[in-house]
């Protein structure tokens, strides 16, 4: 399979997230400047980690005038795979490809640590490879990943199966004490209506090899991989 | 525009001696012009010359098989095979912290990792090595949680992750809290760059941030002490930004790969003087510079106020004469300024000029290697007998073992980081194979096999009470530290923080450390690959402990090396290499129970330690370790501990029995050198009483990991506290501290 890595000036996850695709998983990874207009036949975009335009403003408020978005917005009415991991969740929020916003956590603190997330929907392209209500270990790294929706979308995120992943317990549980940032409903991880379009908080690749302490993001990736495989060639 | 005429008032106001100032008539033969003067104040300033601390630095080992680089460039650089090498250098920031401590924590963090890409390496870790006063106080407080967020903010928007370090508490970081930020890179060995200018006639470019008026005279308020109105200086502190600084980065890196660039330095203390001088200093050529072409974001500034600006996120770099389109090309694609603003010349010179009109020409060998170098008086202070002097038979013998060990684990010196290192991420790059909270940190070096270990450490109460063992266990617990995380010891880079080097106590106790680091250093084969020296913490006439600081950079031959402390199942064996003494100077434990900050430091024998080291080090290439823990802060008792609690998902208890005579507070929290707790299957005794054999190193078998509870038990005194109790004490410490008030 063939990834594009969007990189706003600010990313710094993107190397990470070429490493997995490459190293751990044989993909093939392409970072793409946020300056091209037009995307290449990629099977998945990836809106990797990090501060893009250094998100002095609010966050992903910039990166999503950034030129690359149009064709990143064009490749998503086309159903093309997209998936954003914290601060590409946030641009994603921004740019109005998934619903909702990323607030200050309520700690008012940057967040560094390993947590754990049940999966709740494995019928996405981005979760195949996981059992329903499957915990996750996987680190998260925000300041701003208290996830907010107005009620009324809350319902249909929830009512449509968007939402993917919630903070729990180790056990499963979605415990006030298991949600790092306040997330309403202990958010963490949400798709489109058509389910081409993931965002979520935690760094899957930051879990993806035994050596640095948890594999389980890896099941993201290898859906991916899976859906890709399933519907190649893609016809877009 | 005129320059004031130059009187003894502004040479004072400049902190230049008299005799310093007829040196600078001397090399110019004549008077020098205002903005020269400026210039020969920050160059010649503490900060930037080294004056005062250089004939000491000399006398520490600077070389070694994997030294490729040591002192006297922007950073070390040690060989890590494979084509592959680390660069590494601490720097201090705690003046501009005290005064304002988000932006000069921040800045510290941007300052050093500017020192290490600019020699081709991309910075991939930051440590930092903190320290306070007590956070009763509501300003310590403050202070504490604007350097965690400056670092935070600086560091994670930055994309150069925090993996770990240090924070202690003591009264007399109060008025002068230490931030040391430690920075290591990876570069290949055939792509290092230096800052030297070469090639008469080629281009000087500016590259990055615009100029404003901030942090003019930085370097020089950094070699002052402080007094009641030091708040005032906040416009000396310069205003970090994080995204710029990722640009840069990304930036030079870029231009690095090509074969446009012939050396490179940033702009850090003394901004655009520091940078182009020692430029031409290290390239043995001179260099012109016209102040009219620096990029600005204020108007009317004076050629003095361009030449001394300490504005952040800047570069100075000579290119091949011809490749100017390559530079700006890339810098364009960044959104940075890249700006010819000077030639190489031939003639020695630092020539500034505004336009057509010079401004200031020094000989740069006058300015740079003429630097004035003292050999201050240094004396023993009186007072130090005093300090030295403990009877144990003064000190009550505790009632309730379980009860100090408790107390221990939450004395914030003692107590869990999490806290702190939380709000880092210490995870980006996928090296961070140990995180924060271990003896080191342990990365791996992609691409290889190996793995690369850090340890920042330095106990000021040590150096205080006795400096050349104090800098001798600086030395050796770090070291210690990089071997119990699987790593061979291979250089030390270091961040020596003293008060006023006039005062002659002062200036014994930097001679006396520098002495002592100097000696563990040879005896560990470790040497000094550079650093930094922080004088004049003071406030109101109080110095700090001097506090040197050693940050050590280890390599393991195998990732799989790696160990940490925590206990790793239950049925293991725990022992100790290395011998308990009665020693309980300058223990954490006379502090927090019996309020003392007295006696002798424990004793260090550095070839007893070398042995030490090496067989711990073999046993775990033997790959039967399974935890390894060096004692320090509350001894052994913390310890272990330590090994029960460390890992928040998996406690587990612990058995052992002390069969040594003594004071049991001693045998339990006093900090005796060159211990190191192992955990291993029972089987594998043998093999490690072997290899410990070999080495001359005694081996004590404590007792067996398990159960749920802490289990002590020695000839007079027993602890008997559940696991759960001791990771209360210890993780809930910090965070309750902070919240207060």
């Amino acid at each position: 399979m063939r990834f594009g890595i969007i990189v706003f000036p600010g990313s710094n996850c993107e190397l990470d997230c070429q490493w997995v695709l490459e190293k751990v998983l044989g993909q093939q990874a392409d970072l793409i400047w946020h300056t091209e207009k037009e995307l290449k036949d990629y099977d998945c975009l990836i809106l990797p980690g990090g501060f893009a335009h250094g998100d002095y403003l609010r966050t992903g408020a910039i990166a999503r005038f950034s030129p690359v978005m149009k064709a990143v917005e064009r490749y998503a009415e086309d159903g093309g795979l997209i998936l954003g991991i914290c601060n590409g969740f946030q641009v994603l929020c921004e740019a109005g490809l998934l619903p909702g916003a990323l607030l200050r956590n309520t700690s008012l603190a940057f967040i560094c640590r390993h947590v754990h997330v049940r999966v709740e929907n494995t019928a996405t392209p981005f979760t195949t490879a996981c059992r329903p209500g499957q915990v996750l270990r996987v680190p998260i790294n925000h300041n701003e990943g208290r996830y907010y929706a107005d009620p009324e979308t809350l319902r249909q995120l929830n009512e449509k199966g968007q939402v993917i992943f919630r903070y729990a317990t180790a056990g499963g549980e979605t415990t006030d004490g298991a949600n790092p940032n306040g997330s309403l409903d202990n958010i963490a991880g949400i798709c489109n209506e058509r389910r081409n379009v993931l965002g979520l908080m935690p760094h899957p690749e930051r879990a993806a090899e035994s050596l640095l302490g948890s594999t389980s993001g890896l099941l993201l990736f290898e859906s991916i991989v899976r859906s890709g495989r399933a519907a190649s060639p893609m016809s877009r | 525009m005129n320059e004031p005429t130059i009187t003894q008032e502004i040479i004072a106001a400049h902190n230049l001696t008299r005799e310093e100032h007829d040196q600078v008539v001397a090399i110019l033969g004549r008077e020098p012009t205002y903005t020269e003067l400026g210039i020969f104040s920050v160059m010649w300033s503490e900060h930037c010359s080294y004056k005062s601390s250089k004939v000491h630095l000399q006398t520490l080992p600077t070389s070694g098989a994997a030294v490729l680089q040591g002192p006297g460039e922007n950073a070390g650089v040690v060989d890590l095979g494979d084509g592959l090498a680390a660069v590494f250098k601490v720097e201090s920031h705690n003046h501009p912290s005290f005064i304002e401590p988000y932006q000069g924590a921040a800045t510290g963090v941007g300052g050093i990792i500017r020192d290490i890409f600019t020699m081709g390496a991309r910075p991939i870790a930051l440590l930092d090595s903190l320290r306070f006063g007590p956070l009763a106080d509501a300003r310590n407080r403050y202070l504490m949680g604007g350097v965690v967020a400056g670092i935070s903010g600086y560091g994670n928007a930055v994309g150069v992750p925090t993996v770990g370090g240090e924070v202690c508490f003591a009264e007399c970081y109060s008025g002068n809290p230490l931030v040391n930020v430690l920075c290591l890179g990876i570069a290949p060995v055939d792509k290092l760059f230096y800052g030297r200018a070469g090639g008469i006639g080629n281009p000087v470019f500016y590259v990055g941030a615009k100029t404003g008026r901030d942090g003019i005279h930085g370097a020089t308020m950094a070699s002052e002490t402080f007094d009641e109105k030091s708040e005032e200086r906040r416009p000396t502190v310069q205003v970090g930004d994080p995204f710029r600084e990722k640009l840069l980065i990304e930036a030079c890196l870029e231009l690095m790969r090509t074969d446009a660039l012939v050396g490179i330095q940033d702009m850090g203390a003394a901004g655009l003087t520091c940078s182009s001088c020692e430029m031409a200093s290290r390239g043995g050529t001179g260099v012109e510079i016209d102040v009219r072409l620096v990029p600005r974001r204020e108007e009317g500034m004076t050629p003095y106020e361009v030449m001394l600006s300490e504005s952040q996120e800047r570069m100075l770099l000579v290119a091949r004469e011809g490749a100017e389109r390559i530079v700006q090309e890339i810098f364009a694609r960044y959104d940075l300024d890249a700006v010819v603003v000077g030639r190489v010349t031939a003639d020695g010179l630092m020539r500034v000029r505004d336009g057509t009109r010079v401004m200031a020409e020094i000989p740069v060998k006058g300015l740079v290697a003429n630097a004035p170098v003292y050999r201050r008086p240094a004396l023993r202070p009186a007072w130090q007998d005093e300090v030295q002097y403990l009877d144990l038979h003064h000190i009550p013998l505790p009632r309730d073992c379980g009860e100090v060990l408790l107390r221990l684990l939450a004395s914030p010196t003692i107590a869990c980081k999490a806290t702190v290192w939380e709000r880092y991420d210490h995870m980006l790059f996928l090296n961070t194979v140990v995180g924060p909270g271990a003896d080191a940190v342990v990365l791996r070096l992609k691409g290889t096999e190996r793995g690369i270990a850090l340890a920042m450490d330095g106990n000021g109460r040590y150096v205080f009470l006795d400096p050349r063992v104090g800098g001798m266990i600086a030395v050796a617990e770090a070291a210690r530290n990089v071997v119990t995380s699987g790593a061979e010891p291979v250089a030390i880079t270091n961040c020596l923080n003293f008060g006023d080097p006039t005062r002659p106590e002062i200036m014994w106790q930097f001679a006396e450390a520098v002495r002592g680091m100097a000696e563990a250093c040879r005896a560990l084969q470790t040497p000094v690959t550079g650093g930094n020296v922080s004088f004049y913490n003071e406030t109101m006439g109080q110095a700090i402990f001097p506090t040197p600081i050693v940050g050590m950079l280890g390599i393991l031959a195998h990732i799989d090396h790696a160990t940490t402390p925590g206990w790793k199942g239950a049925g293991d064996v725990v022992v100790l290499l290395g011998q308990t003494r009665e020693e309980l100077g300058g223990s954490e434990y006379l502090k927090v129970c019996h309020g003392l900050i007295q006696g002798r430091p424990p004793t260090i024998d550095l070839d007893f330690e070398r042995r030490v080291l090496q067989c711990c080090l073999e046993a775990i290439r033997a790959g039967f370790v399974r935890s390894a823990h060096d004692c320090s802060d509350g001894g052994l008792a913390v310890a272990l501990a330590e090994s029960c609690i460390s890992d928040p998902e998996r406690h587990i208890g612990v058995e052992v029995s002390l069969s040594e005579t003594g004071r049991p507070d001693a045998l339990l929290f006093g900090e005796g050198q060159s211990r190191i707790l192992l955990s291993l299957r029972e089987a594998d005794l043998g093999r490690l009483e072997a290899i410990a054999l070999r080495h001359g190193v005694p081996v004590t078998i404590l007792g067996r990991t398990g159960g749920s509870r802490f289990l002590c038990t020695g000839r007079t005194f027993t602890i008997n506290l559940p696991v759960a109790a001791l990771d209360q004490a210890w993780r809930g410490s910090l965070p309750t501290l902070l919240r207060q008030g």
